[in-house]
């Protein structure tokens, strides 16, 4: 697979602020990455870097092949951002503002003509054509925004909280979207706080505190690295009765109920068939075996707050 | 090159299109277009009957081309509003973010909005103009002559690209339109000295010294358009979050670039202040020049201006040293008070050309610094024109402590200059702010440790040993 987006050693200061410290990023064609963080940890510098529109202090990045700092014009040019403000142009109508776009893209006419078309489709603002962007409310906006930094097909996708402000029936249709972008081969960073919706559309997901990359990998290794080993459930036809349950090697229990024990194990793949299969000779009979859902917020708090705990201690 | 301008059109096509479809805009640039002019025919035909009464045909002359030019003027107000709109209004709004992350270069976008802003106020000036002009055609018969008319649409075109260039570096330096038009003062207030100069050459009918004023504003014109497109740019624009004013973080930079790294002062002179002064071969070559320019400008006046050679007392002199010039202070000579007195106005001759230097890109500082240069070549001309050789008087008057003076005011020209000069020359990786501390802090250490043991060794000839040769040499 392509590496489309690179950061190694990615940092920003202003003046004695350090925005961003030594981010390294990579994102591959097709995958969607999530950069998770609280509010001015670094999301917006990081996303504005890798669309030169911020100089770096310190090490490189490059997006579909070029260099933020000696290759700006081709960054841009291979970059869609929908930003956190979009800041249309009110006066402006639907059409005449994406086709201004198209221009500064340097599309052509017909080009401009049948892609704007085809988005307003895509995301229901047919309804919108030839209305003043004033005239809109902040779901339509977003829309239109998203459309915007769709219009010239990008290669790369940096979308700022991308479903902000939407109802639940046109989060879901920019949702899909994201989803048809990705198995079109582009590489899409998220900036969001919906975590549901970074669990349902990341690849991989980045945590950002402070400047910092704290955390970045799969939504199943982060569960697995910051809270411990999967948890499952077994439920019984019958209450247990204190008769010993037929653990494998390396299963612990961490709870049980009367007709139900939950377990966790390093290797589930192995461990969970030998286990039913013990559980069924020992006469046990099973209603169901699964995994105790972890959300992303989970993981999230954890990360977030663990090294502030720790550094709490330490200071102490 | 044109392909870069096809780019920058883009956006001010749908800047122009956005003025004109608002009201705000629209209504004051036809008031100022139609109205205005047609009310300053009026004025001028009445006053043109009224005046013509009394014989005092010279007012309406005088008073026609005067208005000629106002009308002008009016419509291209306009521009400093549009322009703070569309710099600092577009930054406010945020809707600036999406341009920036298109594929237009930080001189595209400049170029775009700067004809966007220049184009609707100067479209209504020369319609302005025009409706003024054929009104007053009609009524009184008066039309300018061809260099006039070129000399008035040239002022307000350059007048416009003035105030909207000046816009623009102030629209680099704020994030809402409310800073912005606190600092529009900066551009108001030297436009409307400028305006008042450019009336008073109306009404003194000399219309030559119009090119001048046409000249020095496409100077300035230049240097804020250098400046501009240096912090126009995607790093300024967004890498600025706050008007805050931070005091703690500029006195920080300001140490830290006056201290540098050097530990020992013997190192700090040598690498610190050394590395800096090394920095100035060109700044001292300019200054250098300048101040020769102010002496050959003062010799040329001492032709125009002569003193008669009766009033050159060179008997008086003896008396002048001894008893000391009453004028200045008084300078006593061969004292350390005169001392102290003399240093104290080279100081604040210096820190007062420094002050104006910084906001005037160094130009009136060096000017400031050139006016005692005029001084010595005015009576440098004036005393070759007697019978006293002009070795002698430079030998008596100038050259002891000038041997210090003049390196000190040159260096002193020079610092002065890069202080100004910071705002048109960007450095690269440092902030408009952070440039500018460094420069000041270049500044103050070249003025201590260079300039100001120049100028104490200076008033020290000046007080105990220049009195001592000019007596021995003309009594």
């Amino acid at each position: 697979m392509k590496t489309m987006i690179r950061t190694k050693n990615l940092s920003k200061h202003f003046n004695d602020f350090v925005a961003v410290q030594g981010v390294n990023l990579d994102v591959q064609a097709g995958e969607v990455l999530a950069l998770l963080g609280p509010n001015g940890a670094g999301k917006t510098t990081t996303v504005r870097m890798l669309t030169s529109i911020l100089r770096p202090t310190q090490g490189q990045a490059w997006v579909a092949g070029y260099d933020v700092v000696t290759e700006s014009t081709q960054v841009r040019q291979s970059v869609g951002t929908l930003t956190e403000h979009h800041g249309l142009y009110q006066r402006m109508l639907t059409e005449e503002y994406l086709d201004f776009f198209g221009q500064l893209y340097g599309m052509d006419a017909l080009e401009r003509k049948n892609r704007i078309q085809e988005l307003l489709h895509r995301f229901g603002l047919d309804q919108a054509s030839g209305r003043r962007i004033g005239e809109f409310s902040k779901g339509m906006r977003q829309k239109l925004s998203l459309s915007q930094a769709l219009l010239h097909s990008p290669p790369v996708l940096l979308l700022d909280e991308p479903t902000s402000a939407m109802d639940p029936e046109s989060a879901r249709l920019v949702r899909d979207a994201i989803k048809t972008l990705r198995s079109d081969e582009r590489a899409i960073i998220i900036c969001t706080h919906n975590l549901a919706e970074a669990e349902e559309l990341a690849d991989k997901i980045a945590i950002i505190r402070r400047g910092q990359i704290i955390a970045n990998d799969t939504p199943r290794n982060l569960k697995q690295k910051l809270l411990g080993l999967g948890e499952y459930q077994v439920t019984l036809h019958k209450a247990v009765d204190g008769r010993e349950l037929p653990l494998p090697p390396d299963t612990k229990t961490t709870a049980i109920g009367s007709n139900w024990f939950r377990y966790r194990t390093p290797t589930p793949e192995l461990t969970n068939p030998l286990l039913l299969k013990a559980l069924l000779e020992e006469d046990f009979s099973v209603v169901s075996l699964e995994e105790i859902p972890r959300s992303l917020e989970q993981v999230y708090l954890r990360a977030v707050n663990a090294p502030a705990a720790k550094e709490a201690e330490d200071v102490a | 090159m044109w392909h870069n301008l096809q780019k920058a059109f883009i956006i001010t096509r749908r800047e122009i299109r956005d003025q004109f479809r608002d009201w705000r805009i629209i209504v004051p640039i036809i008031i100022l277009t139609i109205f205005f002019p047609s009310l300053m025919n009026f004025t001028a035909r009445q006053t043109v009957d009224f005046v013509q009464k009394y014989g005092a045909d010279i007012v309406g002359d005088r008073l026609i081309p005067f208005l000629f030019m106002v009308v002008g003027f009016f419509p291209i107000s306009v521009s400093l509003v549009i322009a703070l709109e569309s710099f600092v209004g577009e930054k406010e709004r945020q809707s600036i973010e999406p341009l920036l992350n298109s594929p237009l270069t930080n001189i595209q976008l400049y170029l775009g909005k700067l004809f966007a802003v220049m184009f609707p106020p100067l479209l209504a000036s020369y319609l302005g103009i025009s409706v003024y002009l054929i009104g007053v055609y009609r009524q009184v018969g008066w039309f300018p002559n061809y260099t006039l008319l070129v000399q008035v649409f040239a002022l307000v075109s350059v007048q416009t690209l003035v105030m909207v260039s000046g816009a623009v570096v102030i629209s680099s330096q704020t994030t809402s339109a409310r800073a912005a038009n606190l600092l529009a003062s900066f551009i108001i207030i030297p436009m409307a000295i400028l305006l008042v100069g450019e009336s008073m050459i109306m009404f003194w009918a000399r219309y030559h010294v119009l090119w001048w004023a046409i000249f020095g504003q496409i100077v300035i014109a230049a240097l804020l358009i250098r400046t501009g497109v240096a912090y126009f740019n995607r790093e300024e624009l967004l890498g600025r979050q706050l008007d805050t004013l931070n005091l703690p973080w500029a006195w920080h930079v300001f140490k830290r670039a006056f201290l540098g790294n050097e530990k020992g002062i013997g190192k700090w002179l040598k690498k610190n202040v050394g590395g800096a002064y090394k920095t100035l071969g060109w700044p001292i070559i300019l200054s250098a020049l300048t101040l020769l320019a102010g002496g050959i400008l003062g010799s040329l006046e001492s032709a125009r201006f002569p003193i008669p050679p009766e009033l050159l007392d060179w008997q008086g002199l003896e008396k002048g040293v001894v008893e000391g010039i009453e004028e200045f202070g008084p300078i006593r000579f061969f004292s350390a008070e005169g001392v102290m007195i003399v240093l104290y106005h080279n100081l604040r001759v210096i820190l007062l050309a420094s002050l104006l230097g910084i906001f005037s890109f160094g130009t009136l500082g060096l000017i400031v610094l050139m006016a005692p240069f005029g001084i010595i070549g005015y009576f440098s001309a004036t005393v070759a024109q007697s019978s006293v050789p002009l070795w002698k008087f430079l030998l008596a008057f100038v050259l002891p402590h000038g041997i210090l003076e003049i390196p000190a005011i040159a260096i002193s020209g020079a610092i002065i200059l890069r202080l100004g000069a910071t705002l048109v020359a960007p450095v690269p990786g440092r902030t408009i702010r952070e440039a500018w501390l460094h420069s000041f802090a270049e500044w103050a250490k070249i003025l201590i440790i260079v300039v100001i043991p120049l100028l104490i060794g200076a008033a020290i000839l000046e007080i105990y040993v220049t009195p001592q040769i000019a007596l021995w040499l003309f009594r």
